[in-house]
């Protein structure tokens, strides 16, 4: 029968919530064509994370000590031995650091075709059709992969719950390749968030600064308003890349994911990678010069104007109260 | 250490993106094409790699429209030598097994232990290279990365995941990084470098045998549906202000 295999991130032993946004697409692409649902947990100690895993028909772990913490080449060997062993006819992983390391690899490795940055995915005669997020979001591209077929999917594509629902799925050991014994690449280090500096997740106010900002001297000016409204400061990557803010102020995939009551984003595009971040605030406010920037999609309010115009504008209201 | 760094052109998107008459790739004729991001960024490391622990440098691109100058630029950055890769056809927006197809051949030719390219483009909608060049080679690959050291027996490499969390992973041997950011931001080149630079004739080398696997197609574009979006503000900056803070205190959200 056919199957679609789940990729399922973990991190220091806990299943990671793409992992269930990607069981939900698998169970929508699996229930109309009468597939099977296959969800794969590798680790050095996989069998606490896989109880986590109801969703599936069949839980397959594979346990080697290479396995934790995430190194791409550990798991790029077991992805190949599993996808060869198995010939799933779709393979699923959500578009993270794990996802941009592991859906070409496999592809390449087992040779599948592959489709990335997918927001739907259907299934249609011989192919995986989906619609891709290319662009900086500012287009959607229809893509047509053959089967079989790898997908990497967009986070926030698909909702969790239907990833979440129970089951009493068969749990299969699989046994760990020899490959794994042969690597040229291993982990030294996990570094983690530095505490005590400022944390995103709590604030309920939070003005994000882009790149439009245009240099670090003019942050002061954002800075300013954002103390006006008692918001947290935070940037954009390339705010931080260049070293105008430190990256505990970063939003998005690669910084923190926030839901504050309100999200003011100035000089900011809107690329999927930073609305992954603070697409779920309660009210967000977008300003930008470029009426087709991708931000006004994701945006409750709204203006195209030039944001070094704005902002002396709210300060002096904010200021006048 | 022979470190090749991959460079592509890719569409400005910070232009206004049109739809071309194919319906399957976007209207090239006139938009701005620049250094992709993040191939900046990996071209940066590259350079610090040479500076730091005496690697050469080969900027490896594509042949096309703007390539000499690409690579001009880049040896204004620092690149020891540059490369063009001619090849036969791709489609519009090609998946990347194709790509790394053309590509790996010569750069296992120019004997690199190390690929260096951009950890994704705007248009990889069939994947992402840096990781299916590792897999066309046989090599591991890491991306995201952001920041590589020379140590006495390879590279470490940070490959950053989200929420601030990161690896330093230790590579023995030839690796392919997708690179995210440079250890510190790409460097400024001067005018005067640059115009030193455009003496520089790349060498042309012939890319490997087209892909034969199947691949995924991309059969159309399209702008995002609209509808949801934002209320946009209309007036100058006072009338965008007053309908600001009139929200804001609408929905009890002034400070104080
Ligand atoms: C794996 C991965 C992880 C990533 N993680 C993150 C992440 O965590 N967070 C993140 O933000 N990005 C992340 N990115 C990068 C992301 O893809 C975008 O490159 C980035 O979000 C763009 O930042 P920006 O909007 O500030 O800059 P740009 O896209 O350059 O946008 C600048 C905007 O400012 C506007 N502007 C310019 N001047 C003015 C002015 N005077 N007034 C008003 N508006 C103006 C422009 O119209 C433009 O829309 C990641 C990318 C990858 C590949
Ligand atoms: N996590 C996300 N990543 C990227 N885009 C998103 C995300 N969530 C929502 N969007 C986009 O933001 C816009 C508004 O989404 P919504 O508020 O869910 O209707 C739509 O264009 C969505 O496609």
């Amino acid at each position: 029968m056919a199957t679609i295999l789940v990729y399922v991130e973990t991190r220091g032993g806990a299943v990671q919530p793409i992992a269930f946004e990607l069981l939900a697409a698998a169970r929508s692409l699996a229930a109309p064509a009468g597939w099977t649902v296959e969800a794969l947990v590798c680790a050095a100690d996989p069998a606490a994370p896989a109880v986590e895993i109801t969703a599936a028909d069949c839980v397959l772990t594979m346990a080697h000590p290479a396995l934790s913490p995430y190194l791409p080449e550990a798991h790029a060997a077991a992805l190949q031995a599993v996808v060869d062993e198995r010939q799933p006819d779709v393979v699923l992983f959500g578009y993270t650091t794990a996802g941009l390391d592991l859906a070409p690899a496999t592809a390449g490795r087992t040779g599948r075709t592959l489709a990335a940055y997918c927001r739907t995915l259907a299934l249609d005669g011989g192919a995986l059709t989906a619609s891709a997020q290319v662009y900086g979001g500012k287009l959607i591209a229809g893509i047509e992969a053959p089967l079989p077929a790898v997908a990497c999917v967009m986070p926030g594509a698909f909702a969790e719950d239907a990833g979440r629902i129970a089951g009493s799925p068969e749990r299969i050991v699989l046994p760990a390749p020899a490959t794994l014994g042969a690597l040229k690449t291993r982990v030294l280090e996990e570094l983690f968030p530095e505490a005590g500096g400022v944390d995103l997740t709590q604030a309920s106010r939070i003005l994000c600064v882009g790149r439009g900002i245009g240099e670090a001297a003019k942050i002061a000016g954002a800075a300013e308003v954002a103390e006006l409204l008692g918001a947290e400061l935070a940037g954009s990557r390339p705010v931080i890349d260049a070293g105008w803010m430190p990256k505990a102020r970063q939003v998005g995939k690669s910084g923190t994911k926030v839901r504050p009551k309100l999200y003011v984003a100035v000089g900011v595009s809107g690329a999927p990678e930073h609305l992954e971040g603070m697409a779920k605030s309660d009210l967000i406010v977008a300003i930008n010069s470029d009426a087709r920037a991708p931000i006004f999609g994701a945006a409750h309010f709204g203006a195209a104007i030039d944001l070094f115009d704005l902002l002396p504008a709210l300060a002096d209201r904010l200021r006048a109260g | 250490m022979h470190a090749a760094v991959v460079l592509r052109l890719v569409p400005d998107i910070a232009d206004d993106l049109e739809i071309s008459e194919s319906g399957n790739d976007i209207d090239r004729e006139w938009v701005g094409m620049k250094l992709n991001e993040f191939d900046d960024h990996a071209l940066e490391e590259a350079v610090l790699l040479k500076e730091r622990a005496g690697a050469s440098v080969t900027a490896v691109a594509l042949d096309g429209d703007g390539v000499d100058k690409l690579l001009q630029s880049a040896i204004a950055r620092g690149a020891d030598r540059v490369v063009k890769i001619t090849y036969d056809e791709l489609p519009p927006l090609p998946a990347a097994a194709a790509v790394a197809a053309i590509l790996a051949d010569a750069i296992q030719a120019l004997g690199a232990d190390v690929v260096l390219t951009g950890v994704q483009t705007p248009e990889d909608a069939g994947g992402q290279l840096a990781a299916a060049l590792g897999a066309r080679l046989g090599w591991p690959h890491l991306s995201a990365v952001a920041g590589v050291q020379p140590a006495p027996d390879g590279l470490i490499v940070r490959q950053e995941h989200s929420g601030g969390y990161a690896t330093r992973v230790h590579a023995a041997g030839p690796v392919v990084l997708g690179v995210q950011s440079a250890s510190q931001p790409p460097r400024y080149v001067s005018g005067s470098k640059l115009r030193q630079a455009i003496g520089v004739k790349p060498e042309k080398r012939a890319g490997g045998e087209a892909f034969a696997g199947p691949v995924a197609m991309v059969r159309r574009l399209a702008k995002p549906a609209s509808g949801g979006g934002a209320a946009m503000w209309k007036g100058d900056a006072d009338a965008v202000a007053d309908q600001f803070v009139a929200l804001l205190r609408e929905r009890g959200l002034l400070k104080g």
